[in-house]
């Protein structure tokens, strides 16, 4: 049936003696073929038809087309390797097995090293380790809700967009904007007046497009602006009395000035005064020379609010889903890489100390080399692993990104279950993926045979 | 909470870690306050889900789950009860355990008969099978959900309970095996002579010597193997149905409305990763066992 099964007998004939173990630690108890034939049958029967033949099956199964009656020789891969999604399945994956890998070993390094001997170690690494326990399906919803776009929903970007508006605020008033026929008109995303004002002169600008409650906590009555000799002054405020009754362009009695609105004096293209608006909505430019002005209020005043990153769009989809992994993993490279530090002999750090070296060069020289083999275990069982993502991509990517977000395990599933119904290239894509395992499978035996002796 | 760090003990060293010593004592302080906010950060996620999963919809759809703690007025179990009543998800957890339970119990079985075979008893072509089951641990499960959808369509079992199981358990039994054997080949050869001088024969001294001697490794396979199937989607998607899915497959349908079912998705993904979370938390030694030997899968 398969070679799990033909194995036994066909060792038999030329089988060593029972009681000479290979080199191998395990010894003799009973030699017996049809005692060890019992042990091995359930486990050796579900190898063979659930693993061992559909591996043969699926290799098979690539050369055919979707019907399954029609040999199509390389077809299915050639298709693979020229079909657009496909290959962007492939690009995603290679971008997954370099960078995952990479960023989980040297996070688990740097956790690893930080916690040495720390107190409450335990408590940390438990806190780290503990995603691993979850499903990814869990972990997916988890990160949908983390990146959900608005800040007002998703904590990355309302982490992002507090910190950026500590640095850069954002404008009060988004949104606002000119009554249709009052006297200002929009110039780019700023608004100037429509005739020119002189000095003197006090000027009404009536905005609305915003709601009385979302002016600033100072907001006063609004106030018409004394005219001075020599000064230019003005009044922005919100034209809108709630429940009706103002009339359009006056100062109404319930109506607010707009504080700290940026207004700009401009003249032949120049801007000579910038002022800002009190409480009461009121500002003056002073000792402006005599002649004509355009007053402007300026465009950072009405900018949209920042608002965040755009995690589940196109552009940075790969790298979301690939955050929310190195959340998941991140704990077992950790605690694999701290037993590997902890069994690092003191000797030899000793050693290197005697001889003068820094502990940063006791770190680079001593610690890491003896380390190596740790981090190419871990780095191999993650590269493997990165390599069959699937739930993740599935259950992160939105519908409409989930082409940008693809890949190959995805792909599989896609091309033969979810839709695509072709088992012919389905298989194909489950055997370039098993191609691609191979080499960590001839590591692992050849290590067991080392082991072995 | 002791176990994880075990390891990391040895004799002797110096009293301040590695990076304490890297640091100096000035850069202590920083790094205790680092490790107290990546700590959180890591927290954050699911405690943000939790949170989620305890508001309603309207007050999600309007804020963040942040804001329970300024207005604790949110809090509601509306959302766990309207899921609990909705009919189909508790069928789906019961799927879970009637999919996770047995899956996990005949991988332990049949994976430690297997590996005491290949620890004990001596037999022609030993060393090649157990080769041949070493190459099975990185074999992708994509090799084989074509085929054995196929053969489950003949068998008609394809959308049956049994399916999903004997996929998990067949898949599941290269490590399993593994595992096991390399654990058993390390139990004291006096023990099983002694049992044997008794005139135990092999299946005695299986369960009178082997599996209690083997009970850690015994464990870790199980802890790991319960929370591998339970957190499974793929197989479930391919080979159950809707009467026969898990939790996982029944949350998986509801992501296409993800934002306007959140009070359906968030309590559902905690009730789903709530059990795992406790027996991690009640085993994680175990756990962390099998997560570190299954290091080559």
């Amino acid at each position: 049936m398969t070679a799990a099964d033909e194995a036994p007998s066909a060792m038999a004939d030329g089988a060593a003696p029972p009681d000479a173990p290979r080199g191998s630690r395990t010894g003799t108890m009973n030699p017996s073929r049809w005692l060890a034939a019992g042990f091995l049958a359930p486990a050796l029967v579900l190898l063979g038809f659930i693993v061992v033949y559909p591996i043969v099956f699926t290799v098979i199964r690539s050369f055919f087309d979707a019907t399954g009656n029609r040999f199509v020789g390389v077809g299915n891969y050639t298709n693979m390797f020229t079909d657009q999604q496909t290959l962007v399945s492939i690009r995603n994956t290679a971008i997954w097995v370099v960078v995952a890998p990479t960023v989980v070993t040297a996070l688990g390094l740097v956790f690893a090293v930080l916690t040495e001997r720390i107190k409450w170690s335990a408590a940390f690494k438990l806190i780290v380790f503990m995603p691993m326990a979850v499903s990814f399906l869990a972990s997916g919803v988890i990160f949908r809700l983390v990146y959900q776009q608005s800040p007002d929903s998703g904590v990355a970007n309302a982490i992002i967009t507090s910190v950026h508006d500590t640095f850069a605020p954002s404008s009060s008033y988004p949104g606002a904007h000119p009554r249709p026929n009052a006297d200002l008109a929009p110039q780019g995303k700023a608004y100037a007046t429509k005739t020119a004002a002189r000095p003197g002169q006090a000027v009404l600008l009536p905005l609305v497009g915003m709601k009385a409650a979302d002016l600033p906590k100072g907001a006063a009555k609004a106030v018409q602006a004394a005219a001075r000799p020599g000064a230019l002054t003005g009044t922005v405020w919100l034209d809108f009395t709630l429940g009706g009754g103002g009339a359009p362009g006056k100062l109404d009695p319930a109506e607010k000035g707009m504080p700290a609105m940026t207004v700009e004096a401009v003249s032949g293209g120049r801007t000579v005064q910038t002022a800002t608006t009190g409480d009461d909505g009121t500002f003056a430019f002073t000792g402006l020379k005599p002649g004509s002005y355009t007053v402007r209020l300026a465009a950072s005043n009405f900018a949209a609010p920042y608002g965040g990153v755009t995690w589940l769009g196109p552009a940075l989809i790969t790298p979301s889903i690939i955050g929310a992994y190195v959340w998941v993993w991140a704990g077992f490279a950790m605690v694999l890489i701290a037993a590997g530090l902890a069994a690092i002999p003191r000797e030899a750090l000793e050693a290197a100390r005697v001889d003068g070296a820094t502990e940063w060069q006791v770190f680079r020289r001593v610690t890491m080399p003896l380390l190596a083999p740790v981090l190419t275990v871990v780095f191999v069982t993650l590269a493997i692993n990165v390599l069959k993502i699937f739930d993740l991509v599935f259950i992160i990517a939105p519908g409409s990104v989930q082409s940008n977000a693809s890949v190959l395990a995805l792909d599989m599933w896609r091309d033969s279950f979810g839709g695509g119904n072709d088992y012919g290239l389905g298989s194909a894509v489950s055997v370039v993926l098993f191609i691609l395992v191979v080499p960590a499978m001839i590591m692992n035996i050849r290590r067991f045979r080392r082991e072995q002796g | 909470m002791t176990t994880i760090t075990e390891t990391g003990r040895v004799a002797g060293a110096p009293r301040r870690g590695l990076a304490g010593r890297i640091v100096g004592r000035a850069g202590g302080g920083v790094l205790r306050v680092v490790l107290v906010l990546v700590a959180l950060f890591w927290l954050m996620p699911t405690l943000g889900l939790f949170a989620a999963s305890l508001r309603s919809q309207t007050d999600n759809s309007a804020s963040g789950w942040w804001t329970l703690f300024t207005k604790p007025a949110q809090l509601t179990v509306s959302a766990y009860e309207g899921l609990l009543s909705g009919g189909w998800f508790v069928p789906s957890f019961w799927n879970t355990i009637l999919i996770t339970v047995p899956a996990t119990l005949a991988v332990v079985i049949i994976g430690a008969l297997a590996a005491y075979a290949f620890a004990w008893i001596e037999f022609p072509g030993r060393d090649w099978l157990f080769v041949l089951v070493v190459g099975l641990l990185v074999v992708p499960i994509q090799m084989g959900l074509i085929p054995v959808a196929k053969l489950y369509g003949a068998l008609h079992i394809m959308g049956t309970i049994p399916g999903v199981v004997i996929f998990h358990v067949a898949f599941g039994l290269p490590f399993a095996v593994f595992m096991l054997r390399n654990f058993f080949v390390g139990i004291p050869r006096d023990l099983l002579e002694a049992a044997r001088m008794d005139g135990g024969g092999e299946w005695t001294i299986f369960r009178r010597v082997i599996l209690p001697l083997g009970m850690p490794a015994i464990a870790s396979l199980g802890i790991f193997q319960f929370l591998w199937v339970w957190n499974d989607l793929l197989v479930a998607l391919v080979f159950s149905d809707t009467d026969t899915q898990p939790m996982t497959k029944a949350l998986q349908g509801q992501m296409r409305q993800f934002g306007t079912n959140i009070d359906i998705i968030a309590p559902g993904a905690f009730l789903s990763l709530i059990v795992p979370l406790i027996v991690f938390l009640a085993f994680q030694r175990y756990y962390v066992q099998g997560v570190m030997a299954g290091s080559v899968k």
